[in-house]
């Protein structure tokens, strides 16, 4: 008997609605069967806590007296510039965006101690940062110089603006090269001295709903503490990839666009990290709800590490020349098992995408519907690739 | 076999003598040097692990007291913050003897200090910088 949405907010009102995480799914229909685990479970929460660079956060700031307009002008929070082509008081902040004067990479490799991540991290703790704006100064708002403390408070609407997040399914990277590499999946030593992945596999939220029957645009989710939606797909997005035949891509393919109210975040569930060689991104916590609709929804939101495969891409040529070239495939279940074999060689795994905090937020989202807090919602539109979405 | 890591201070004046040389001929010692910047004229500090008898080894600190080289106990080397660590496992991999391991039920990322070598590879590893040197 398929379940809709509206039934299962009833459940999340009444209290009766039954939840499990992604990671709980796979026990549960392995031991009664996905017919029982369709019927009995309301909602699979997934979860992830992982760097996502396509991260940053858009603001408006309360006007001086006299009022200043910085779009057109400059402006920088403790010397991370900051976007001002919008109007008078919106600013956007990236998470890759570095401080004018940092060393980079210009003694190689770099350390990136401090960017837009970290101002981030420090606004949502609670603290002020420093705010230097100049301005050309208009009629209408004459103000050109502007050195302040600013803080959420100072701050009439901050949200979390994020254009891809989630990617569904991430690149196994190795070095196949003679020489140490510096890589957005970290340092990869020569001739598959390691292999570093990014992917919550058995929670990870798209992989669990592989062809985007229930997540599409008005999702609401769990992002960084705070309840967030998906607006849009994610750059990048590819409703296209080979995939297995659970559904799930066999390459990096979906992604989505987030956003949240960044006063509403935590500063435990967004975290900066400085990645050596390479610069300044932030990891975000998400988590997304899948409303069991039927069996096929159950099925999938339960595929094992064993069922879900990532390729193995060289970093040192294969990935920065685009050539395309895949060393071999493997299984989420023995990248967790902390070595894989290529070509022969036993080569340790380490991921970036972390499985403890994983399981906090899978964790946290269940709780959160279980108590009634969190109402989940119908998307409005599909993701470009979607099969089975039903439109009203 | 006993072993002990140490720091050993060298004033200037020692560094013409091949005190490496010396514990491993005289003193039967087996030495495995961790972090070393020894400059003439400035002297230096060297981290090293030394194994054998016990009583060589405490000859082979004499030996070394009586050049003047000040000689500390080398503790708690390597700190994994678990409030900046998030347990994604990047150090993992990268770490030559295993000190850093997950933890097999909860995925969290665990340091033995008897096995690190405070080779120090995994401080500019950790992308939440939550490994730092402590001396």
């Amino acid at each position: 008997m398929p379940k809709t949405i509206g039934e299962i907010n009833q459940k999340i009102k009444t209290g009766q609605v039954v939840v499990v995480t992604a990671e709980e799914a796979v026990g549960l229909v392995r031991d009664k069967g996905v017919k029982a685990a369709a019927r009995e479970v309301d909602v699979v929460t997934t979860g992830t806590f992982s760097p996502m660079c396509s991260s940053g956060i858009c603001f408006n700031l309360k006007q001086p007296v006299p009022k200043m307009k910085f779009g057109g002008g400059r402006a920088t929070l403790n010397d991370v510039p900051a976007y001002t082509g919008l109007a008078a008081a919106d600013l956007f902040l990236g998470c890759n965006a570095l401080p004018q004067d940092a060393p980079r990479n210009k003694v190689h490799p770099g350390l990136f101690k401090y960017g837009g991540a970290h101002v981030i991290h420090e606004l949502v703790s609670g603290a002020k940062v420093d705010l230097a704006a100049e301005a050309y100064g208009t009629d209408c708002y004459p103000l050109r110089e502007r050195r302040q403390k600013v803080g959420l408070e100072e701050m009439n609407d901050a949200v979390m603006m994020n254009p891809r997040n989630g990617y569904q399914n991430y690149n196994v990277a190795v070095n196949l090269s003679d020489k140490t590499i510096y890589t957005y999946l970290g340092r990869l030593q020569p001739r598959l001295g390691n292999a570093n992945y990014c992917s919550a596999g058995v929670l990870s939220p798209l992989l669990k709903d592989p062809q985007f029957r229930t997540i599409g645009l008005g999702t609401a989710i769990f992002l960084c503490g705070a309840r967030g939606y998906v607006v849009w797909p994610g750059t990048q997005h590819n409703p296209d990839p080979p995939r297995g035949d659970n559904g799930a891509p066999l390459v990096p393919a979906g992604t989505i666009a987030v956003m949240g109210d960044l006063k509403m975040m935590s500063p435990q569930w967004l975290r900066p990290m400085s990645f050596t060689g390479y610069g300044v991104t932030l990891a975000v916590a998400l988590g997304i709800p899948i409303p069991i609709l039927d069996e096929e929804v159950m099925a999938r939101a339960a595929a094992p590490n064993e069922e879900l495969f990532a390729p193995i891409v060289d970093y040192a040529e294969a990935y920065p020349q685009g050539t395309g070239e895949v060393i071999g495939r493997v299984s989420y279940a023995e990248l967790f098992s902390g070595a894989i074999e290529i070509e022969g060689k036993k080569v340790p795994t380490g991921s970036f995408s972390s499985f403890s905090k994983a399981r906090q937020v899978a964790g946290e989202l269940k709780t959160r519907i279980a108590s009634g807090q969190f109402k989940i919602t119908r998307p409005v539109a599909p993701l470009p690739g979607a099969v089975g979405f039903e439109e009203d | 076999m006993p072993s002990r890591r140490l720091i050993l201070s060298y004033p200037p004046d020692v560094v013409q003598e091949p005190v490496t040389y010396q514990l491993v001929k005289d003193y039967d010692l087996k030495i495995n040097i961790l972090k070393a910047r020894i400059l003439p004229r400035e002297g230096g500090r060297l981290v090293m692990e030394l194994s054998g008898r016990k009583t060589d080894l405490e000859s082979a600190l004499a030996y070394l007291a009586s050049l003047g080289i000040e000689v500390q106990t080398l503790v708690r080397e390597v700190r994994l913050d678990k409030d900046k660590c998030l347990s994604c496992t990047a150090c993992v991999p990268l770490c030559p003897t295993g000190a850093l391991q997950v933890e097999e039920d909860g995925f969290e990322v665990i340091l033995d200090h008897d096995k690190c070598v405070v080779c120090e590879v995994c401080v500019t590893v950790c992308p939440y910088r939550a490994i730092d040197i402590m001396f």
